[in-house]
């Protein structure tokens, strides 16, 4: 298309403009005054008294004013152009490569920041990024399995997480059983839970269920805090087993990992340890799920994402398939669960918070529902990005010195949901892989699927 | 018999709080069929916002009548929050409508995210008390050992509410407004063909479950008169619970559910464990969901292709 034969903007209305800014100036300032303009400080003597911070809020005012005159000058004037097809998709001779080669690397990396940084120094990055990220990309996966494939929006999914969690720390402190054979038994543990909180739900469809999970999420929470005899209530349980390396264990005795090896003893080994721990469970739940893509199983499930009567008209079980898309989804997390408990060695209930699922959903949902991809660029975004914002000093040169990022972590959280959904509700990668096809296989981009009017 | 009076006293006036935000559920629900997560949140910033105003018109503005700052309070505090819903409906929900099904409801999740953290980030993470009022009580029943008592306070949320409420009542019956709000409840469609403009019901109608549940905030700040940022969302949930409880659609069934909500976290605390008031209620909304999703007061949900 050439410049000549695009229309041109349509003209400026100016008298609605004005009126428009004027309304927008106004809200603004009704909603922020009270929040921003006054502050609710404690004196001396711990009463609540008020303080004004008026700069502050003219500039927000102004923020918020100034961008919407600039976008309906600039931006909303223009006609619209025809919506591009194309997404994040990469071409196939990369995409090809692309899976191995970051597997690849993901394996690499530990050895590579080791060698980069010396023990001391790499401690930080393969603890706070490899391993963190890692836990919140195979808990976005697992939720995937849920929301992504089958539709069903859990708000509950840290439950699941913390079945996992308490089954491996109750049943490693009071029986002593190993981390190795724990890990399956919570996984088993947490599909139960989740065939369980799933049964009795499974009449119910998109915002019922989303609540009735976030219920059932809150009651397990709530359990846990008060029946103190038996998860310690909020005082949680400390001294968790650590794993070890088939029965060797991480620390400086003669029997220990260093000694064994003829190592010198340094903590990284254990971190490097679980490092590989959560990566190789975080793979397996990406080839488990990718494998049951390509099943009976995983087809029936996008299908009741895409339309529950078509699929039940079709003859498809309904109540299997939502079950089995919930005990898998559970099952993950329970793993997830236990590998917390045990790199952590102390649970209690304040890491299973409400706020904890809707950080799960968050990365599924901006990763693009459905898509793995996604899910590891999310996790990384998300959880990476807060990290590294936390070292930032010129941050704090900008917004003073008690700037601290984490806070504004959750905030962001909620409004990239709002604005995922408004501009781009299939997340960052919404490609679609279909596992059947007719010769090759072609992604189909999102804008080219309806989804779940059912 | 005076432990269960006195419960029954503390049951209704909590039971009114809840069903004053579950009016807000249940209107959203019927007009658009969105389960308004945020509104929970809501609730919490009208009760910010009251603190505010209370903070401001007895230090500032020097006011010492009690009635008349309230007074203030409650009509600042509607206007402003309904402010709000209305500026939320505008960026977080109506581009929307015609999305696909999970679309505002996740939407709605993040907007809850949003505000509950926007106070805290605004206001500082602390619990804002203020300074107890109206916590004379007329004794109604004489006795050594349980003396039934009613604060002022409680008399003055119901009666309140009961005015509110009623007036609320009017608006939705009587009035073209509320034949519209519930021309486009039947159908949208046929509301917009027949000259509704239904974009402005909607609206309407999130700026009136605000309101309400702002009419709620201050209530709930003179009531325990302490006001936190995470405030919003255990009483969403029980109100939530008590929408779906009455019938979700249904506004006498809001009212209903939320009494009954009220009366039943109450009761339960007196009559077995205070800890488990909470899970009492989510599983209420649990069994209420799963055998009985019309509520007491609802019609049956039939699913058209």
């Amino acid at each position: 298309m050439t410049d000549a034969s695009a229309p041109a903007p349509t003209p400026i209305d100016w008298p609605r403009v004005l009126k428009d800014t004027i309304v927008t100036t106004l809200v603004a300032l009704a909603i922020l005054t009270p929040f921003i303009g006054l502050v609710t400080v404690q004196n001396m003597e711990h009463k609540l008294v008020l303080a004004t911070r008026w700069p502050l809020l003219f500039w927000m005012v102004a923020i918020i004013v100034g961008g919407r005159l600039a976008l309906t000058l600039f931006v909303w004037n223009r006609p619209k152009k025809e919506k591009k097809a194309s997404s994040l998709a990469l071409p196939p001779a990369v995409e090809k490569i692309a899976a191995p080669f970051f597997i690849g690397l993901l394996f690499a990396y530990p050895m590579l920041i080791l060698s980069g940084l010396g023990a001391g120094g790499s401690i930080k990055w393969i603890d706070n990024f490899g391993i963190q990220i890692l836990i919140y990309i195979m808990l976005g996966w697992g939720l995937n399995v849920v929301v992504g494939l089958a539709g069903l929006l859990d708000l509950g999914y840290v439950a699941f997480y913390a079945v996992g969690a308490y089954s491996y720390a109750l049943l490693a402190k009071t029986f002593g059983f190993s981390f190795w054979v724990l890990l399956p038994m919570a996984g088993l543990l947490a599909a139960t839970w989740g065939v369980i909180l799933g049964f009795p739900v499974l009449r119910l469809r998109g915002d019922y269920l989303a609540i009735v999970t976030l219920a059932f999420g809150e009651i397990i929470r709530l359990i846990l805090i008060n029946w103190v005899d038996f998860s310690g209530g909020y005082a949680g349980i400390s001294g968790i087993p650590r794993p070890t390396l088939f029965g060797i264990p991480f620390n400086a005795s003669d029997t220990g990992f260093a000694a064994t090896f003829g190592l010198e003893f340094s903590p990284i080994h254990r971190t490097i340890f679980l490092y590989y721990v959560i990566l190789v469970l975080a793979l397996l739940t990406a080839f488990v799920t990718r494998r049951l893509r390509r099943l009976p199983i995983g087809r029936a499930w996008e299908a009741l994402r895409e339309d529950e009567i078509a699929c039940r008209s079709l003859g498809i079980n309904t109540t299997n398939t939502k079950l089995t898309a919930f005990a898998t989804g559970a099952m993950f997390g329970g793993f997830a669960g236990s590998f917390f408990a045990a790199r952590q060695g102390f649970i209690s209930p304040e890491s299973f918070t409400f706020m904890e699922s809707a950080q799960i959903l968050a990365i599924v949902v901006l990763g693009g529902m459905g898509s793995l991809w996604g899910v590891v660029i999310a996790a990384a975004f998300l959880v990476g990005g807060f990290e590294l914002m936390r070292d930032m000093d010129f941050l704090k040169l900008i917004f003073g010195s008690d700037f601290d990022p984490t806070q504004y972590r959750m905030l962001l959280f909620g409004a990239a949901m709002v604005g995922i959904m408004l501009w781009k509700p299939r997340g960052l990668v919404s490609t679609r892989e279909p596992t059947a096809f007719l010769k090759e296989r072609k992604s189909v981009s999102g804008s080219h699927v309806s989804e779940g009017h059912g | 018999m005076e432990v269960f009076l006195q419960q029954l006293i503390n049951g209704i006036t909590l039971g009114s709080i809840y069903g004053l935000i579950a009016i807000g559920y249940t209107m959203v629900f019927g007009i658009i069929g969105m389960v308004n997560f945020a509104h929970g949140d809501v609730f919490m910033v009208s009760a910010f916002i009251a603190v505010i105003t209370f903070l401001a018109v007895t230090l500032w503005a020097g006011i010492g009548s009690i009635a008349l700052a309230l007074l203030i309070c409650l009509i600042s505090a509607m206007v402003l929050t309904s402010v709000w819903n209305w500026a939320i409906e505008r960026v977080a929900y109506r581009p929307l409508r015609g999305s696909f099904r999970l679309a505002p409801l996740i939407s709605a999740i993040g907007m809850s995210i949003f505000l509950s953290n926007f106070v805290q980030v605004a206001q500082g993470p602390r619990n804002k008390p203020v300074t107890p009022m109206l916590s004379d009580v007329v004794t109604l029943v004489h006795s050594d050992v349980y003396p039934v008592t009613i604060s002022y306070k409680q008399i003055m949320i119901w009666v309140v509410t009961a005015a509110l409420l009623a007036g609320f009542w009017w608006l939705v019956q009587k009035t073209p407004l509320g034949r519209a709000q519930r021309a486009c409840e039947q159908d949208r469609k046929m509301a917009s063909l027949l000259g509704i403009d239904v974009d402005k019901t909607i609206s309407l109608t999130f700026v009136m479950g605000a309101a309400l549940a702002a009419v709620a905030g201050v209530m709930y700040m003179v009531y325990y008169g302490v006001v936190s940022f995470s405030d919003g969302f255990t009483p969403g949930v029980k109100a939530f619970t008590a929408a779906v409880l009455g019938g979700i659609g249904s506004l006498p069934g809001a009212v209903i559910g939320g009494l009954l909500i009220g009366l039943i976290e109450v009761f339960w605390s007196a009559y077995f464990t205070i800890d488990y008031k909470d899970v009492a209620a989510f599983s209420i909304l649990v069994v209420v969901l799963i055998f009985m999703p019309q509520g007491i007061l609802g019609k049956p949900e039939v699913e058209k292709v």
